[in-house]
């Protein structure tokens, strides 16, 4: 009975994707989402997950807490965030990967730190 | 950067960067996350329906009354355009095939050794040794607030490269773990400086 029950949500979580397991935007755990222009007759359009995931990106949103919010695993958030974003209702923040060589920015993240409440 | 994707306001933009937690079980990884994160730590059990279920068993002798199934992240506002991410990997062998994903990106990786388990960390730092690109410090966490080995024995159980800075810290407190991630960025920075920008 557990194992069905297993089961049936593993296959539901890939087929809301359609299968698909591949993202075309490249989308890391700590990737950054918003949405710029909230549509709420849109929003209306969208199948329930997909729906989910434009209401809670309204406010700036990583991928990893979009998983956790919506108990939803990371992969298929990845994928439903890259259909969002084809569309343009949802905006991809770069990551710092983009800029890992950049010492400004690695500066900005060590000044950070460094005014941590101890 | 022409795409219309791009927001109107520019000054919405805000670049999230990511620092890896690892080690072996019971090191400490949720403890330092927990430690400097703005956020409870958030258990991203969700992700692995598929791959983990029941828990691990924790060795009574280590205090550790929480059981990790998957991994830990929190979450730190550095500037408002800024923000930092602390993902503790998942100490299980079985989640291994993570490693890889979640380490893609980071600026670099805190391996975190207790020295009365130090095996417990050699396979962390195997993995940053010859399996990832991703720079890494390793720290001992001083869970009674003292070190019970000095840091050269620590470096030769390791079998560390001199080159690979090694640290203490408390995984605790929060200045101490934000010390060691500082240590972290700066040592990125000068292998970013040595390498030289592309």
């Amino acid at each position: 009975m557990i194992e069905t029950a297993m089961r049936s949500r593993r296959v539901r979580a890939y087929a809301l994707t359609g299968g698909r397991t591949r993202p075309r935007h490249h989308l890391l755990v700590e990737t950054l989402v918003s949405v710029p222009h909230y549509d709420p007759q849109f929003s209306a359009t969208l199948l329930p997950e997909s729906q989910a995931l434009y209401e809670l990106a309204r406010e700036r949103i990583s991928l990893a807490e979009l998983s956790v919010h919506l108990t939803i695993p990371l992969g298929v958030i990845r994928v439903l965030i890259s259909d969002l974003a084809a569309q343009e209702m949802v905006f991809i923040h770069p990551t710092g990967y983009a800029y890992q060589h950049d010492p400004i920015i690695l500066e900005r993240i060590l000044d950070g730190l460094k005014e941590l409440p101890a | 950067m022409g795409s219309r994707n791009y927001p109107l306001d520019t000054s919405s933009l805000t670049i999230s960067a990511k620092i890896v937690l690892a080690g072996g079980f019971g090191v400490g990884k949720t403890t330092s996350v927990g430690s400097v994160s703005e956020i409870s730590p958030l258990n991203t059990e969700a992700w692995m329906t598929e791959a983990g279920e029941g828990v691990d068993p924790v060795d009574p002798g280590s205090g550790k009354t929480t059981t990790t199934v998957a991994m830990d992240f929190g979450r730190i506002t550095l500037h408002p355009d800024l923000v930092l991410y602390l993902f503790g990997t998942p100490g299980q062998a079985r989640f291994w095939f993570l490693w890889d994903d979640l380490c893609r990106g980071a600026l670099g990786a805190v391996v975190l050794v207790d020295t009365r388990r130090i095996e417990e960390s050699f396979a962390a730092v195997n993995y940053f040794e010859n399996d990832s690109d991703v720079p890494f410090i390793v720290a001992v966490n001083m869970f009674d607030g003292r070190l019970t080995h000095d840091l050269d024995e620590v470096r030769e159980a390791l079998a560390l490269a001199p080159e690979v800075p090694l640290t203490t810290c408390d995984a605790r407190d929060p200045g101490s773990t934000a010390k060691a991630l500082q240590e972290l960025v700066s040592y990125t920075m000068n292998l970013s400086v040595s390498y030289g920008a592309p």
